[in-house]
């Protein structure tokens, strides 16, 4: 009784996580369909609509308010679960409290027109100082959920000496671990922009904090990819009936990724002067290495679904793929997330290479890259999570889980649609963050509009499929009576556990190591850069 | 830890892609010097215009074909807004920006690069084909962004 108390209590803790990434992915999705009619030119925009307002509370609100909070959410859900014990929920709560009010401040600044820089917050484009600090404080809060999970994960080894942390919070350790390393740049970035913004400092140094913003913008998807990894390797083999492949070789790719996930942030600064081409071509190699852990993991995927083929009886390739739970909405969402992520890896390596990212640098192809990412295997798989979270979470059974189903094969066929258009698009020479990319009727841009066209269609696609997604959300909180168990399984290694060597089981020792790493890829072009101070930017205000 | 043959198949085979990758890279990189924007020269942005040879913003013949040419970029224009070339032209572009960063960016040749206050960047391209060619910038800069174009008449 005392044990489900303490279940029910926890569980608040990740409902409020969780419904609070279902509160931004609505408002975000909201933001974002308006967007992509605003850019076609059979849709013109009414005078009154601020693209630009729009599209950087999309921005935020996708991409650093939905992704952070169910990542949080579901790191404390799987810490919570596979280390029971009686704790003390105020590190959960106060983490969600600051990155909510986090939250609220820098969305009231941006509605009111005072934070219209886009998510990328560009210097010398300077926002209200309460948004720079909103944002600060929304990281900040997810430090203080690192330190829950931390503080577990040393509990955990201090209960049971010479044992292996839990995989799956193993998992999700490593994802916070790379991620404290990752926003500490962004953290310094803040450091220069809100005594900037408060008038304190007269100028900045533009391209430091540039430099800044990609360490952390990279890591940035990184955490989301990781994050859909936890799911992948501990909770989806059990929609199957299978297995994680290797317990070992799941710990080594996300040691690979706290170690690799941050030295790669310059191959998004290609194109600019200061940094010089050695410094480039350093980070495309280093981005080229962060792909290894995703080879891994691919082969992992597909050998544990074959796995599972073989003990149920089955052979063959077709019979493995037909054999898979593909009506079950959390596997539904997670598997065509994996096949979107297969375009994502294609592009990626396009857009991390030194030469080659001229062709597609800052085009809209950019944007289908990243909607195909963040957007597909990330995205789908949260969505496809929630629908295997929330019965656990609230004792409800999923309100209409056909419409679940529906909605993760509504948002692929949106995806490819929107993000194939996109990525066309760009290839063609259209330019990613523009209201009106007709030019006045200019014979280059005349090109673009069909697949302005198609990427506003697959764009409402995906709309619909957020509606339907929080229709089952909230339909389960309002309509289905508490009948389900709430006991939360993960998946068990193939391969016993005792296999894995010793140096696979720490976590800090590779989070200092990847620091170290951080900071070598770094020194070269922050110390070319801090030899070239110049010109300190005034904050400009062009909206 | 046993690592099972098929993967280690599989992960020779990746890795020997991207070291593939990284050397076709390189060798663009060395042998053809094909190679990203990195100009290090540096121009104080509320001076743009008393600063040779931003002071005169436009084309400067180099040779038979080659030119330079030098540009402005502000909110939300560049200057100058109408460049002319004969076809087969090797132009040199310069670029700074007297305000926010802006892009300068020719769909449909090798130019694409960021234009940051402070700085100067530059790359070259060969106007092989006549036509009309849309100069645009392709970084958010403000409320005027999506009017901020010039064009490249080649002729």
């Amino acid at each position: 009784m005392q044990a489900m108390t303490q279940v029910r209590a926890e569980n608040r803790v990740v409902i409020a996580h969780v419904y609070t990434a279902t509160a931004a992915i609505a408002l975000g999705a909201v933001f974002g369909v308006f967007q992509g009619f605003a850019r076609t030119s059979a849709f013109a925009a009414p005078a009154w609509f601020d693209y630009y307002r729009v599209l950087t509370m999309h921005g935020v609100l996708m991409a650093l308010v939905f992704t952070t909070f169910f990542i949080t959410g579901l790191a404390l859900f799987v810490t919570y679960r596979a280390i029971p014990r009686e704790r003390k929920l105020g590190m959960g709560w106060f983490g969600w409290g600051l990155m909510l009010v986090g939250t609220a401040m820098a969305a009231a600044t941006i509605l009111r027109g005072d934070a219209t820089v886009l998510y990328t917050f560009y210097a010398p484009l300077k926002a209200s100082p309460w948004f720079y600090l909103g944002a600060t404080l929304l990281v900040l809060g997810t430090w203080v959920v690192a330190f829950e999970v931390f503080e577990n994960v040393n509990y955990f080894r201090k209960a049971n000496p010479g044992a292996a942390v839990p995989l799956v919070v193993f998992c999700a350790a490593a994802t916070f671990v790379m991620w404290v390393v990752a926003t500490l740049g962004v953290v310094a970035e803040m450091g220069l922009l809100i005594p900037w913004a408060f008038g304190w400092t007269p100028g900045i140094n533009v391209m430091l904090t540039r430099m800044l913003f990609w360490y952390f913008g990279h890591p940035l998807v990184y955490f989301w990819i990781m994050g859909a990894y936890v799911i992948w390797y501990n909770i989806i083999p059990l929609r199957y009936g299978g297995n994680v492949f290797s317990d070992g070789l799941t710990r080594l790719t996300f040691i690979m990724l706290i170690l690799l996930s941050t030295p790669v942030g310059i191959h998004h600064e290609f194109m600019e002067p200061g940094i010089s081409p050695a410094w480039k071509m350093l980070h495309t190699i280093t981005t080229y290495g962060v792909a290894i852990p995703s080879f891994i993991t691919a082969f992992a995927i597909f050998a544990s679904f074959e796995l599972a083929a073989i003990k149920a009886g089955r052979r063959g390739f077709i019979a493995t793929v037909k054999g898979l739970p593909w009506n079950d909405p959390t596997f539904s969402g997670a598997a065509l997330g994996m096949l979107l992520f297969i375009l994502g890896g294609f592009g990626g390596l396009v857009n991390a290479s030194y030469s080659m990212d001229t062709v597609v640098h800052n085009t809209i192809w950019i944007v289908g890259h990243f909607h195909v990412t963040v957007g597909g295997p990330v995205a789908l798989t949260f969505l496809g999570a929630a629908y295997w979270m929330i019965p656990r979470l609230t004792g409800r059974a999923l309100w209409k889980p056909e419409l679940a189903l529906f909605q993760t094969r509504l948002w692929f066929f949106g995806m490819l649609i929107m993000s194939l258009s996109m990525h066309y698009a760009g290839l063609l020479g259209a330019p990613r963050r523009t209201a009106d990319v007709g030019y006045l009727g200019a014979s280059g841009a005349n090109a673009w509009q069909p697949f302005m066209l198609l990427a506003a269609a697959g764009g409402f696609f995906l709309f619909c499929s957020i509606l339907a997604f929080v229709a089952v959300a909230v339909g389960t909180l309002l309509q289905n009576a508490k009948t389900e168990p709430m006991e939360a399984a993960f998946a068990t290694p193939a391969q016993p556990a005792s296999a894995t060597p010793g140096a696979l089981q720490h976590l800090y020792r590779w989070g200092a190591l990847a620091l170290v790493l951080a900071v070598a890829a770094y020194a070269g072009p922050l110390g070319e850069l801090l030899r070239h101070p110049g010109y300190l930017a005034p904050g400009m205000r062009t909206w | 830890m046993n690592i099972h043959r098929y993967e280690r198949w599989w992960l020779t085979f990746g890795v020997t892609m991207l070291v593939a990758f990284l050397a076709l890279i390189g060798f663009a990189a060395f042998a053809d010097n094909i190679n990203p924007p990195s100009d290090m020269q540096q121009i104080d942005p509320t001076k743009v215009a008393q600063t040779p040879p931003f002071d005169r913003p436009g084309p400067r013949r180099t040779g038979a074909d080659s030119y330079e040419a030098y540009y402005v970029a502000r909110v939300f224009s560049f200057d100058p807004a109408v460049l002319r070339v004969p076809a087969g032209s090797l132009v040199r572009f310069y670029v700074t920006s007297a305000d926010v960063v802006h892009g300068f960016f020719i769909p449909k040749t090798d130019i694409n690069m960021m234009a940051v206050p402070g700085w100067v960047n530059t790359q070259e391209h060969r106007f092989t084909r006549p036509g009309e060619y849309l100069l645009i910038c392709h970084e958010y800069c403000g409320l005027g962004h999506q009017d901020m174009f010039a064009k490249i008449e080649v002729r």
